[in-house]
């Protein structure tokens, strides 16, 4: 008997049977609060033992706050967690772990230098006599790895893994315990289709013993496919709870936006000129983009769609100098702009806007107008000699602020002190402080509400209108289908496929996000 | 009638909550600075009459002249989110290189005094910028850490100086270089070196507030990665701090020459600490792309202030240091009090 298994307070699955009725988890009134966020708002949410419960809402409509109170990462500011019935308090994720709750996130918890076994029992460690014990190590992380079916080396280092087998490790580790909830955040962002039918059977066999599976997803064809509930939440209200297999999507998306779907995308007049960007034959060295050819005119908005490493965002980043060339060519209004630096690139009228806006966005610790400002510095208005032309700056940030409907309209607070939807608002208002030819969008709409999505969307409709190329890179599969005029599909590094009007359609695009068996 | 009651009710209540805001406010505005020379200036000025002297107080900021111009370069480095550990390496060789290059200039022509001065000036300036630039190419072309670069070229540099000397101090410059630069007082009041230490600043506050390459280094430091997507050139830019900041302790080296009126190799050993204690507890972040010049001057002042109230109060000098160290990590620890206050009263 391995000692070393942190025995959680069993229960869970053998007595689910019995009392069925009674949820496996219940939220009463749960409310957190973050300095100037109301971030969930009352919820009330109940997880049944054996189903599979979705919850769906955009980015920033309370999901993430939800599970991370649950997983115990975070405590509530009013409302109370009961499991079977009895209110707990989780405290710490450790705790909620012994408590029968395990969470998988989207962002890795796996330290990179660490091997597979290692990380599976990170914290647990088996011991013999006050020492490590390798051989239980061993013997124990191979056993959870075949009872899941995952084909992992458990002495792998883990920065040597894919990102698919890396959230395989993710998943294990979940499993180390025997969980009654189990949490899993967007676990098939990365995973291959045939991993994620791994993951499907591994789900309904687990909720088969009696498991409540928590279960955040983006995409409609897996909640009919494996939900059974689902909980819409918005701005951190629970808008609904409705069946996963009667509701229509389109139904869903409105319970998610609280509009209807006209609302949020706008018609982009196409009236396409002449070609502005083409990207021919590029590889990288990296081998993220292979041989791939694209072309962006003027006037028109180009989406790129395609899986977690497709390579639809390296693609871009090569052609602004972020990522090394291998072979192919870049022309930007017929110059070969192979290999420049973003330096040169931006004097060129190629402007990219980066996914991340904490990461390679914005400095967070300095204000607005300096976020604003710092394309446009080497050049007039802003530049006069040696000098910075105080003045003309400020008459360029009145003018931005107003562009992007900065709220509260103060340029000079730091821009970490913003929303993130004000936030992402600046990083676009950056790529307005000089004249630009070919914007690129890469996840334009990352963790933002409803409204500034809506209104990014008019914004790059108005770029395109007023005679720009946009190219829109999205994992954000609706917003792809609605913007673009032309939509390349992307998988390991190839075109896979090019659709324009009427044949962009989910359909179209997802039967080529993965493998083609056939191929 | 009720209103003087209600009146005097809510100015005897909350007056307390009112200044602790109020303190509360200038502590986020302002970090830890007034409040450290606050507590200095009262207690210096019990302990010694002396202290709140105009004499004493000018002899403060002449004595100052030397930490702030270095201050201002390793403010530079810090502002990239670096730092420069050989800014007392950089004051010792400009000084052993001025020094022996002046006496070499005045020997062979002994009449052309401020011939002498201006090789010997620049010859050590440019010693003192050839580390800077030395440093400059470690982090910004080879990607080696500033701690790294810097430590590495601080015991180059110390060598350097001692090999060149010997270790004895460098002797044979003309009196006038030491009599001007070191002693002299523009009307007979101000001291040669506070005007010297004014242009610098001056130079520098325009240099960080109002030009590109100032808004440079606060972007490599706020976030680099965005710099480089927004079109900066992050390796000029990093190339130029760490030359700046070797030309800055340059100047300072040639100062504190004339006012030793010796070539030492074994001066500027405390600068790295106290430089960087200065810009901390000016509130110039760590984490780099936050420090205002204005700031880092009075940091500096406050350092030399609270040595010279030491002396006055007769503290051994080896007290000193220790009280140095404890102020430098009571700043760091205010700082992060800071950071934790704004997060939890961010709107």
């Amino acid at each position: 008997m391995p000692a070393s298994l942190d025995a959680p307070a069993s229960g869970g699955h053998r007595t689910a049977a019995a009392d069925s009725a009674v949820p496996l988890i219940a939220c009463r009134g749960i409310v957190k609060e973050y300095p100037g966020v109301l971030a969930l708002d009352r919820v009330d949410f109940q997880l049944l033992s054996g189903e599979v419960h979705v919850l769906f809402g955009e980015n920033g409509a309370g999901k993430s706050t939800l599970i991370s109170l649950l997983a115990g990462a975070q405590e509530p500011t009013a409302g109370e967690i009961l499991m079977h019935g009895t209110p707990v308090k989780l405290g710490s994720v450790h705790r909620a772990r012994g408590l029968g709750i395990s969470a998988v996130f989207q962002e890795f918890s796996l330290v990179p230098q660490l091997s597979v076994e290692q990380n599976l029992f990170l914290g647990a460690e088996p011991r013999k006599h006050g020492f490590l014990d390798r051989q239980a190590l061993r013997r124990e992380a191979k056993a959870i790895l075949s009872r899941l079916g995952f084909a992992l080396d458990p002495a792998e280092t883990v920065q040597r893994l894919t990102r698919a087998q890396r959230q395989m490790v993710e998943i294990a580790k979940a499993f180390r315990t025997q969980p009654s909830v189990l949490i899993l955040d967007e676990p098939t962002a990365s995973l291959t289709e045939r991993e994620t039918e791994q993951l499907f059977a591994l789900v309904r066999s687990v909720t088969q013993q009696g498991v409540g599976v928590i279960y955040i997803t983006h995409r409609m064809a897996e909640i009919r496919r494996i939900g059974d509930r689902v909980t819409v939440l918005r701005d951190g209200h629970v808008i609904a709870t409705v069946d996963a297999k009667a509701t229509s999507e389109d139904r869903l998306v409105e319970l998610m936006t609280g509009r209807v779907i006209s609302e949020i995308y706008p018609t982009i007049r196409h009236a396409p000129g002449d070609v502005i960007l083409k990207i021919e034959s590029l590889t990288s060295t990296t081998q993220n983009v292979r041989d791939a050819t694209i072309e962006v005119r003027a006037g028109e908005v180009v989406g790129i769609a395609g899986l977690i490493g497709s390579g639809k965002s390296e693609i871009a980043r090569a052609c602004f100098g972020l990522e090394s060339v291998a072979s192919g060519r870049v022309w930007l209004r017929g110059e070969d702009v192979t290999g420049l630096p973003p330096r040169l690139m931006l004097r060129r009228g190629f402007f990219y806007l980066p996914p991340d806006r904490r990461e390679e966005g914005l400095m967070m610790m300095r204000s607005c107008r300096e976020n604003m400002v710092l394309p446009a510095l080497r050049d007039a208005p802003v530049r006069r000699g040696v000098f910075l032309d105080v003045t003309q700056e400020q008459s360029l940030i009145q003018r931005l602020s107003k562009r992007i409907n900065l709220q509260p309209a103060r340029p000079e607070r730091d821009v970490g002190h913003f929303s993130g939807g004000n936030q992402q608002k600046v990083l676009l208002a950056k790529s307005l402080s000089r004249p630009v030819q070919v914007f690129v969008f890469d996840e334009p709409t990352t963790g933002v509400d409803v409204a500034t999505r809506a209104a990014i969307y008019r914004f790059i409709a108005e770029l395109c209108e007023a005679g720009a190329g946009v190219l829109l890179i999205s994992s954000d599969l609706p917003e792809v289908l609605h913007l673009s005029h032309r939509l390349y599909v992307m998988y390991r590094g190839r075109v896979q496929a090019e659709f324009s009007g009427a044949d962009i359609t989910e359909q179209n695009v997802l039967s080529y996000f993965f493998e083609r068996e056939a191929a | 009638m009720s209103q003087p009651a209600e009146m005097q009710q809510s100015l005897v209540r909350p007056p307390s909550r009112r200044v602790l805001r109020f303190i509360q406010q200038l502590f986020i505005q302002l970090g830890v600075l007034p409040f450290l020379l606050l507590v200095a200036l009262v207690v210096f000025t019990a302990i010694s009459d002396h202290f709140l002297s105009a004499q004493n107080l000018i002899n403060v900021v002449r004595q100052s002249v030397y930490l702030i111009i270095v201050s201002l370069g390793q403010m530079l480095a810090l502002l990239t989110g670096g730092f420069d550990l050989s800014v007392g390496t950089i004051v010792a060789l400009t000084s052993v290189v001025g020094a022996m290059a002046m006496a070499a200039v005045s020997a062979a022509s002994p009449d052309n005094v401020w011939l002498a001065i201006a090789v010997g000036c620049l010859a050590g300036v440019a010693a003192g910028t050839l580390v800077g630039v030395t440093n400059g190419l470690g982090v910004a072309v080879f990607n080696v850490q500033p701690f790294m670069m810097t430590l590495g070229i601080s015991s180059v540099g110390f060598g350097i100086a001692l090999y060149l000397t010997g270790g004895v101090p460098v002797y044979g410059m003309p009196p006038q270089f030491g009599q001007v630069f070191g002693f002299g007082r523009i009307g007979g009041v101000v001291p040669v070196p506070v005007i010297v230490a004014i242009v610098i600043c001056a130079l520098t506050w325009v240099l960080v507030n109002r030009t590109a390459l100032g808004r440079y280094f606060y972007a490599v430091g706020g976030n680099v990665k965005a710099a480089h997507l927004s079109g900066i050139n992050t390796r000029l830019t990093l190339f130029l701090t760490y030359t700046l900041c070797g030309f800055l302790s340059a100047v300072s080296g040639m100062l504190l020459t004339a006012r030793l009126e010796t070539g030492e190799a074994n001066i500027g050993a405390s600068m790295p600490l106290e430089s960087i204690a200065a810009c901390v507890i000016a509130g110039v972040s760590l984490r780099g792309g936050v420090g205002r010049v204005g700031n880092v001057v009075l940091g500096a002042l406050f350092i030399n202030l609270v040595q010279n109230g030491m002396n006055l109060a007769k503290i051994e000098s080896y007290l000193q240091t220790v009280v140095l160290g404890a102020l430098l990590i009571l700043a760091v620890i205010a700082d992060q009090l800071r950071l934790r206050l704004i997060a939890s009263l961010r709107d």
